[in-house]
């Protein structure tokens, strides 16, 4: 623990114990605020997210459901029609596809659908992405699919501070989120207080996790940390990546992104996510379509490959790692760049 | 020997370990079991004891309900609505549906129970905005208690069991009716639904409307259950079977299960035996796939019909009411025509206004172009009527053409 971060009463934290913070506190605020899924009672989730809500605020605030996600989705379409706001646990990424119908045929639409009259505040809690050595399904990275769907908002924390004030927000929105949390960062820590916890966050807003002149890593969720690893590497071959946290892919923050690629001139999309009709087509689109005139090289993606994903003993394969991400880097035409040299 | 000795005997032989209490039997089916034949009062004994005044209003809903579906049948012939699933033949269980609620409580209905909405009250012209098309629903649900028309198959089931369950959390004294179609016990959102509302005890009335046919597919491929009401066992709800034309029968065994629900008795199946007397829509070709033999032995067991036959052997059935109904419907159908003859005012912008609670950037930019696209258009317009009064151009011509 650094000398600061003494002083400030701070103490690692992990992320899933932000998580279940940012519950809790929500809970205690708002009598509304109703938790559901599979486990999440007595056990407190397969992850211990909701770990002690049912002991603290009984089963009817924290309740354990049948095994069914089209209807636990379903259900609290009803509730939030009678103006509850679930917080609706699926309990992994693959196993929130029963629930799709619900999903996309209500959930996102029910506000559109009556003119503002029938508006669902559901937050909806998915644990997400590979590299837990996950048996299959279990790993997937699901965001295109939510994405894809006009009417929902997508989140993903990739900090522990983050995953206390982006689901605080999510919880607080009037709109459903589709909230995806890193499960590989669950056990990741950091200088954090439950005792004096963040703000609550603004939903649609990218934030800067390190400042760069090179190029801008446009990512994510699980795959910041490795992000900011291969910064951290690149400086040995010279170059000063800045490194970009969406926070939030619906509201996407074009302002922040291209105001970053604007300043760097270079771009590479990281996630784990499938790059065919993945997320990182839509951000290099929209880069281009905003920075064309800043762009000294094509917008490049890091993405997982497109199959299915693998066997844990094969995952590292998949996954954008360090070495790939600099590969990449690597092929933003810095040859032809005719500031190279002027401007690092 | 019945199959809760069987496992009594079971559990106290040596062969079984302890038993975890999960395997102790929880619901004795027997009780929740339905009727071998539909439930009926309308042509039986029993029908003596049906209140005069009930039965006159139901008679009046039938009729008002029955020149409804013509109504608005004869609307799409004339391109007024895009589509309209008909509830022709099915009065009975719409207007029992909508008859058995109180005020606080909600109905579910799906596309084809418009007629249960109106019976409850709610305006036919928004009642009908989905299948008009200039909107997906035209009234505010929390208003009417009317969830909005759903088309996806028993999708609303699961939301009228959390709307229940949440008003029992808060303690209010709320139940949902929720209406769905024989093809729709098929679908996943029906087992979950009910499987919810029994583990929950949400205070919560399944009406299956088995008309028979899933646009064209007969029962037989859908369901090889005993009866559609028989499903309810299996999750521990009583499951009724009733005649879905006999109005009353419908009143009393509805009415039954709401109140069970309202009491705290959890939820109940009610499987209605009806038939869709039109094809599935205005759209669709009923006599590729059934006779018309078959729906003449239907028309024979009309719901207005079984129940003008008790008013006439009450002496109820005067030439001054049939009268007033007739003309009460015509009344309701000639406003409806009028409503629906007019063109819709649309707004173009709404399609963004709704999506979210505040706008997304994005969708603000795409906003702004279909707003520069219309200013173009609504340009273009002017333009052609100048060029009309200056003499009448090509291009004006065209233009005046246009409706």
């Amino acid at each position: 623990m650094t000398a600061t971060a003494a002083e400030a009463g701070r103490k690692p934290a992990s992320m899933a114990q932000a998580l279940n913070r940012a519950l809790r506190d929500a809970m205690a605020d708002d009598p509304t605020v109703h938790v559901m899924g599979e486990d999440v009672a007595e056990l407190g989730g397969v992850f211990r997210i909701t770990d002690g809500l049912a002991k603290e605020f009984g089963e009817e605030r924290c309740g354990d459901t049948p095994l069914a996600e089209a209807g636990i989705l379903g259900t609290a379409v009803g509730m939030a029609m009678y103006g509850l706001r679930p917080v609706v646990e699926m309990q992994f990424d693959a196993f929130a596809y029963p629930g799709f119908e619900q999903l996309i045929s209500h959930v996102a639409r029910m506000r559109n659908r009556t003119r503002g009259a029938m508006p669902l505040p559901l937050t909806i809690r998915v644990p997400y992405g590979g590299g837990i050595g996950g048996v299959e399904h279990h790993s997937d990275s699901s965001e295109a699919y939510y994405l894809a769907t006009p009417g929902l908002q997508v989140v993903t924390p990739a900090t522990v501070a983050d995953a206390y004030g982006l689901l605080r927000a999510a919880i607080a929105s009037d709109d459903p989120v589709v909230f995806l949390e890193p499960k590989r960062l669950y056990w990741s820590r950091a200088d954090w207080s439950p005792d004096a916890p963040e703000p609550v966050a603004e939903l649609g807003r990218a934030e800067i996790r390190r400042p760069g002149r090179s190029a801008t890593l446009i990512t994510y969720g699980p795959s910041l940390p490795v992000c900011l690893e291969a910064a951290e590497a690149a400086t040995a071959e010279g170059w000063d990546l800045e490194v970009l946290d969406l926070r939030s892919l619906v509201p996407f923050d074009d302002e922040t992104v291209c105001a970053s690629v604007r300043r760097t001139g270079r771009a590479v999309v990281v996630h784990e996510s499938s790059g065919f009709g993945g997320p990182g087509g839509e951000i290099a689109a929209r880069v281009t379509e905003r920075c064309f005139h800043h762009l000294e090289a094509p917008v490049l993606r890091v993405a997982g490959f497109d199959i299915p994903y693998p066997p844990p003993m094969l995952e590292r394969h998949h996954l954008p790692g360090v070495d790939r991400i600099l590969d990449t880097v690597s092929r933003l035409q810095w040859e032809s760049d005719w500031t190279e040299g002027s401007g690092d | 020997m019945t199959v809760l000795e069987q496992r009594g005997s079971r559990r106290s032989g040596s062969y079984w370990p302890a038993p975890p209490p999960a395997w102790r039997p929880r619901v004795d089916p027997a009780p929740l079991l339905p009727d071998a034949e539909p439930y009926r009062l309308l042509g039986t004994d029993a029908a003596g004891r049906i209140d005069a005044a009930l039965l006159s209003d139901l008679y009046e809903q039938l009729v008002r309900g029955r020149r409804y579906n013509a109504q608005a049948t004869a609307l799409t012939r004339q391109g007024r609505l895009a589509v309209y699933p008909s509830s022709t033949g099915q009065e009975a269980c719409q207007v029992a549906a909508a008859r058995v609620l109180k005020e606080q409580d909600w109905l579910f209905p799906s596309y084809r129970d418009t007629l249960a909405a109106v019976a409850r009250g709610l305006d036919p012209v928004q009642a009908l905005t989905l299948l008009r098309g200039d909107w997906h629903t035209g009234y505010d649900p929390h208003e009417h208690r009317i969830a909005p028309l759903c088309t996806p198959l028993a999708t609303q089931l699961p939301h009228a069991v959390g709307l229940a369950h949440a008003a029992r959390l808060k303690g209010d004294d709320v139940v949902a009716l929720a209406l769905v179609g024989d093809g729709g016990t098929s679908e996943g959102d029906f087992h979950e639904a009910l499987n919810f509302a029994a583990v929950w005890q949400a205070p919560v009335v399944f009406l299956v409307q088995n008309n028979g046919f899933a646009i064209s597919v007969p029962l037989a491929k859908q369901s090889a259950a005993p009866s559609l009401a028989h499903k309810a066992v299996g999750y521990g709800m009583p499951g009724r079977l009733v005649d879905g034309n006999d109005a009353p029968a419908l009143h009393e065994v509805l009415g039954e299960a709401v109140e069970r629900a309202r009491r705290g008795g959890g939820p109940t199946l009610v499987e209605a035996l009806t038939y869709r007397i039109e094809a599935h829509t205005n759209a669709d070709d009923a006599t590729r796939y059934r006779t018309e033999a078959e729906v003449e032995e239907w028309r024979e067991h009309d719901p207005i019909a079984l129940v003008e036959r008790e008013l006439t052997e009450r002496g109820l059935l005067t030439d001054d009411f049939v009268q007033r109904t007739r003309d009460g419907a015509e009344e309701l159908a000639a406003a409806l025509r009028d409503h629906m003859n007019q063109d819709p005012a649309l707004e173009p912008m709404d399609l963004f206004a709704h999506v979210y609670a505040e706008q997304t950037a994005q969708l603000r930019e795409q906003a702004a172009q279909l707003r520069a696209e219309l200013e173009a258009e609504a340009s273009d317009a002017e333009g052609a009527t100048e060029g009309d009064i200056a003499g009448g151009s090509a291009r004006g011509a065209a233009g005046e053409e246009r409706p």
